[in-house]
């Protein structure tokens, strides 16, 4: 590699900076969707880049199910107070009140078409006009085909056949009045990018993301961690098992995976042997339908 | 370890998908559930063995109607390479969809069906190809197996297409017999071509040299945002944040603020939030600090003092219109470059391009959706700026709707 030649790591991490700043230099009032995954973990990794020594021009926002994993709130906690910056965090539970939603029903009864429902009142009533989130595409069909800007309506819908096309480096925010943008900064890392960047940056992140011994439930090839939030019939069994999460959601609809991998080298193992997708794996929301990401997301999800 | 973006053009027919989704099953790049699910939906079109075209369908609403609508991006990487695949459809009425992917590529894949050589399709990617500037063209003869492997079947159609490509001035193309279908020549080189003495395509991306998509000569740096702490300890703090679009800036200098002309040294460069180091070079994101305390903010251009960019409020250009209502001479709209954003009106329409042929047509009475013009454009204020060929990351500008905020045009300054 020539002594003016990036590495890819660094290259990708330079265009999500960018893209970072481009927020702040065209949004009044932007947020960083913090779920207390390890892709949102990376986002404020890259902020710190983007902004420091200055503050984050956006509030941290965390859009609660109430459905967590204790060990990722704790994080999600600690991490804030670290880096002394604003978090904002809106409980699905109070949208549920409120408004008088029906919760699904079920074994695994999920909040995760309600909390679409949070998210849309929580930029309405901060007033956001750009919101960041870590989705990537490789995660997902519908995702492969959203922009870096994606311009969403005053209901938070996205129409995949009006996008605006983004040329070069330059992205257009331009926006009326009610609508917003979703920004995905690391719209073009994959997930392996992810494992190999935060080994390499030492970046910290929840600790079940690291094997580790877990009350599960076998269901259709998935483990699910047993929580007061799923429903335990008779005939489950109920296995102690060895494992970590590949992503991080809701304790309803996130799956681990068994895994003996203690150290982030064992989990980059690990992932470049797989022959399962990170979603097809452990998320138990996507597999309702063939499209199921692209109804949610018109539907305002990010 | 390094990137390479790159474009393939082509239509359905020219097997473009097959060839994607040969590169990502090849390279081990589809997990076991994805391929599930297209199996599946291959049964359900009551197919025979896996369409691995499938594979790079997104929507639904594409799947329904068998299209492509719009740009897709997909990725895979080899120990040598991370690859990202910006997948354009080929249509007729999706130039607009190949100017905005190839935008962002530093390579483009040309496929022809070996059956049908050089058609006209073929001839409107390699001109938008060369409009795009792009540094490096592979022309990958597809369907070789449907023609016996016959190397004079491939010899012609490079003949034929290397004439094309003197013409548009690309300098750089390679040539490849291949079978997306069968995997002829994609990851491992085939021994169905007996007289291919060359290399597979896989080892052909892996290989091609990307440095050439980054300009090292002319340093330039726009303005994205500007960090001010005002805190006690950081008082003082003024750094300037953004990415090096081209070239190499070092500690100490001397450079000029465009457009305002003001001249300054670089006191300081920072990365990683903080870290100072001595130089820095395209496409890094860095802070930058000034000796002097001069007026500057998002917009703005940092060069090198004694290599400077055309500063203009007239930019001559090659527009291609993206938007359903048509393009007025006379109309206004926002034009964007990197962060600079200014008002501006189109001034006159000089000709329309013919994709195809390569013909100019004068004073055209309509520009719609897809087309080309050669138009002048008036700013409201100067714009920092290179010509295109020279450097595609000064060259390029988008046109904004002020009342949609929709981006309707893609200029190339000339």
């Amino acid at each position: 590699m020539g002594l003016h030649h990036l590495d890819y790591l660094d290259e990708l991490e330079s265009e999500s900076i960018h893209i970072f700043r481009e927020v702040a230099g065209q949004f009044e009032k932007p947020a960083l969707l913090f779920s207390g995954g390890k892709d949102s973990i990376v986002l404020v990794h890259l902020a710190l880049k983007a902004f420091r020594p200055g503050k984050f021009p956006f509030p941290l926002v965390h859009i609660d199910t109430g459905h967590n994993f204790p060990e990722a709130l704790e994080f999600r906690d600690s991490l804030v107070k670290t880096i002394d910056e604003k978090l904002i965090v809106s409980k699905v539970e109070d949208t549920i009140k409120e408004r008088r939603l029906t919760e699904q029903k079920g074994k695994f009864a999920s909040r995760n078409q309600l909390q679409t429902y949070t998210l849309l009142d929580t930029i309405e009533e901060n007033g956001f006009d750009a919101c960041i989130g870590g989705a990537r595409r490789d995660e997902e069909k519908a995702r492969a085909k959203e922009r870096i800007f994606s311009v969403r309506d005053e209901f938070g819908q996205w129409d995949p056949k009006r996008q605006r096309p983004e040329l070069w480096n330059i992205y257009n925010g331009k926006i009326n009045k009610g609508e917003n943008v979703r920004v995905f900064p690391i719209s073009n890392w994959t997930e392996l990018d992810i494992w190999n960047y935060i080994r390499r940056e030492k970046i910290d992140l929840p600790s079940i993301y690291f094997a580790h011994n877990r009350e599960v439930l076998e269901y259709d090839g998935q483990y699910v961690a047993v929580s007061g939030f799923i429903r335990i019939d008779e005939t489950d069994i109920i296995i102690n098992k060895k494992v970590r999460y590949r992503t991080v959601g809701d304790m309803t609809c996130t799956a681990a995976v068994a895994s003996n991998a203690s150290t982030i080298d064992d989990i980059i193992n690990e992932i470049t042997a797989t022959k399962t997708s990170e979603r097809g794996e452990t998320r138990i929301d996507d597999k309702v339908s063939e499209a199921a990401m692209e109804d949610r997301k018109k539907n305002g999800y990010f | 370890m390094d990137i390479l973006r790159f474009i393939t053009a082509g239509s359905v027919d020219d097997g473009k998908s097959t060839l994607i989704g040969r590169l990502l099953y090849d390279s081990k790049s589809i997990m076991i559930d994805q391929l599930e699910a297209i199996e599946k939906q291959t049964k359900n079109r009551e197919a025979g063995e896996i369409d691995l075209a499938l594979l790079t369908d997104g929507l639904r609403a594409e799947r329904e109607q068998g299209i492509t609508i719009d740009v897709a991006y997909k990725y895979f990487s080899t120990p040598k390479r991370k690859f990202i695949i910006a997948d354009a459809p080929g249509h007729i009425q999706y130039t607009r969809n190949m100017v905005t992917g190839a935008s962002n590529s530093d390579l483009i894949i040309i496929l022809i069906d070996a059956r049908s050589g050089v058609v006209e399709q073929t001839r409107r990617h390699s001109i938008i190809a060369s409009l795009l500037n792009m540094p490096q063209v592979i022309v990958a003869v597809n369907k070789m197996d449907l023609v016996d492997y016959s190397q004079d079947v491939y010899n012609n159609i490079v003949i034929e297409y290397a004439e094309l490509a003197k013409a548009l001035n690309l300098n750089d193309v390679s040539y490849i017999p291949i079978s997306a279908l069968k995997g002829d020549n994609i990851v491992e080189k085939s021994s169905s071509f007996t007289w291919y003495d060359g290399d597979s395509l896989l080892h052909l991306l892996e290989n091609v040299e990307v440095e050439k998509a980054v300009n090292l000569e002319k340093a330039r740096f726009p303005i994205q945002y500007v960090i001010r702490p005002q805190t006690e300890a950081l008082h003082d703090y003024r750094g300037y944040a953004g990415k090096i679009t081209s070239g190499i800036f070092r500690r100490g200098d001397k450079v000029a603020v465009l457009p305002s002309g003001l001249h300054s040294v670089i006191k300081n460069i920072e990365v990683d939030g903080g870290r100072q180091v001595e130089e820095a070079f395209a496409p890094q994101s860095i802070v930058l600090h000034l000796e002097d305390d001069i007026d500057i903010s998002r917009g703005d251009v940092i060069v090198q003092s004694n290599e400077v960019p055309e500063t203009t409020k007239e930019l001559e250009v090659l527009l291609c219109w993206m938007d359903n209502k048509p393009l007025v001479a006379g109309n206004k709209y926002l034009l964007q470059m990197n962060s600079t954003r200014v008002r501006s009106v189109i001034k006159d329409i000089e000709f329309k391009l013919d994709v195809n042929s390569l013909e100019k047509h004068p004073a055209p009475e309509k520009v719609g959706l897809n087309d080309i013009v050669k138009a002048v454009i008036k700013t409201s204020q100067p714009v920092v700026h290179d010509s295109y060929k020279a450097l595609r990351t000064s060259g390029g500008a988008i046109l904004i709707d002020e009342t949609s905020n929709v981006t309707v045009g893609a200029c190339m300054i000339q």
